[in-house]
């Protein structure tokens, strides 16, 4: 249980390293590790003396300063002023376009997922889209995917958003929307750049020397097991529940 | 005028083949209403999710009274996939519209303003442009030089919602769940459900008002108390996750889901 808890709590750290400098970030439904790493950032920042930072979590009435309706958030992000959103995808592809529909042929696909939510829209209007998904596999990072959901880039309009990073259990890949592809930045110990060659399924750049993912230092840690598990149980009880009984 | 009647008098204002607009779960969703539904032997909707849903879509999906639905997903949450959405799919049982949420909303805000499309941000590249022909990618005819997608208007026949109290003309407190609004001003009839209904004015005063959805929206109430279970409802009761995890297990055979769904019926009668 407690190798499960130091597993989400260097994502939960890293998605907080990702965030650096935003200024407003949503999070979207059925996320409650996206939610404490931006909840993290807010803390870390008031902490510190640092600018302020506003977060949206989706489904919370406490963490959510929306009054406008289900359309509040799109309308923000298409006048900027969301920084920064997380995407996942059942599969994610080498270019960063992201299928939220099925694999196979559509409609009638082999897996049906449930459907593409706002990220059609959401992934060309916020600057700094974070690929948030667990699973690291063959299955999931494919080299075209089946159906786009939302397109990483798009030359014929222009845009603001699109991928700033790719966050695994297993490793961080930075996005380069110049190149259109990823770029591995660190590994998660004990996992090692054989063991990202050996689950990706699509091709990316490989450094010559590539880092680990840091570990969260004690005072990130007593933060995270603290504060923010308090106010992660009022959107997500079970899973603040699983981590502090870990504890 | 608003009309205040019985639950199963309001589910008669729903017929088969009709456009049903429902907003997403914990947004005030009429579940009892949706057994009325059911009871009542609904069938051929045209289901319309704002901009998504979970238990009642897979419902009425299960209970065999969908032709179509647009949605820009179906999921039961923390509770994982909606299985019968997810096994309707795969055999075709009904006419997916696969959608994205500010789409549904940009439809709805087109039928709102009387006008026949939409404009909307973004969405060029995705495959929906694919199965979505009745979306468009045009050259903006004014300002910026650009590509612009532009929707349809969404006009359902009916909107169904549930929420915590009206008052007697007929006002709805919607509190700051404006999408329930969205849905009411688009639709050409609304249906709402609420715990109680109130001897106040709710425009009375500002504070009240300023989270009231007017009776010249609303059609037709009627009283379902605990109306949104198994599902949330704001300010009054939270989702009752054991009962929906029970469903989600049940619900991924089809034997699994009747039985279900005779045990939800009688539970919303012994309710009434």
């Amino acid at each position: 249980m407690s190798a499960e808890r130091d597993r989400r709590e260097i994502l939960i750290a890293t998605i907080a390293d990702l965030l650096d400098g935003i200024r407003h970030v949503a999070v979207g439904a059925s996320s409650p590790i996206p939610a404490a790493g931006a909840m993290l950032l807010r803390a870390r920042q008031q902490r510190d003396g640092k600018p302020p930072v506003r977060i949206s979590i989706l489904g919370s009435q406490a963490h959510n300063f929306f009054t406008n309706g289900g359309i509040e958030l799109f309308d923000c992000a298409a006048q900027g002023r969301v920084d920064a959103f997380f995407l996942g995808g059942g599969q994610i592809d080498g270019e960063g376009n992201i299928n939220l529909v099925g694999t196979g042929d559509y409609p009638t696909s082999g897996v049906r997922w449930p459907g593409s939510f706002g990220s059609a829209y959401l992934y060309h209007l916020v600057p700094r889209v974070i690929l948030f998904r667990e699973e690291h596999s063959p299955r999931v990072f494919v080299p075209k995917v089946d159906f786009v959901s939302a397109r990483a880039i798009t030359p014929e309009v222009p845009r603001r958003g699109g991928p700033h990073a790719l966050l695994t259990n297993m490793a961080l890949f930075d996005f380069d929307r110049e190149a259109g592809g990823f770029a591995l930045r660190s590994v998660h110990p004990p996992f090692t750049p054989a063991d990202i060659r050996e689950n990706t399924g699509f091709a990316y750049a490989e450094p010559e020397v590539v880092r680990e993912t840091p570990q969260p230092d004690t005072a990130t840690l007593s933060l995270l097991r603290g504060k923010i598990l308090d106010e992660l149980a009022e959107t997500y009880p079970a899973f603040a529940r699983t981590m502090k009984q870990a504890a | 005028m608003t009309e205040i009647v019985a639950l199963e008098a309001l589910a008669t204002r729903v017929t088969s083949g009709q456009s049903l607009a429902i907003p997403v779960d914990g947004s005030g969703v009429a579940m009892a209403a949706t057994a009325a539904l059911l009871e009542a032997g609904i069938r051929d909707l045209k289901l319309i999710c704002v901009p998504i849903s979970g238990l009642q879509a897979d419902l009425l999906i299960g209970a065999g009274a969908i032709a179509s639905l647009e949605t820009s997903a179906v999921s039961l949450g923390e509770a994982g996939a909606a299985p019968r959405f997810t096994a309707g799919v795969k055999t075709g049982a009904f006419a997916l519209r696969d959608s994205t949420c500010p789409a549904i909303f940009a439809g709805l805000l087109a039928a709102q303003k009387g006008v026949p499309f939409m404009p909307i941000a973004g969405i060029i590249g995705s495959d929906l442009l694919n199965v979505r022909p009745d979306w468009q990618v045009i050259d903006s005819p004014v300002g910026e030089a650009r590509k612009v997608v532009v929707v349809p208007a969404i006009s359902p026949d009916v909107a169904l919602f549930h929420a915590p109290e009206a008052d007697r003309a007929g006002n709805v407190r919607i509190g700051r769940h404006r999408e329930l609004a969205d849905l009411a001003y688009a639709s050409k009839r609304t249906l709402v459900t609420v715990e109680r209904i109130v001897d106040r004015n709710l425009l009375e005063s500002e504070d009240s008002a300023a989270g009231v959805l007017p009776s010249l929206y609303v059609d037709t109430i009627a009283v379902a108390a605990r109306g949104a279970w198994p599902l949330a409802l704001w300010d009054e009761y939270p989702a009752d996750e054991a009962e929906i995890a029970r469903y989600a297990g049940m619900a991924r055979s089809d034997e699994g889901f009747r039985a279900y769904l005779s045990t939800f019926l009688s539970h919303r009668k012994q309710v009434a």
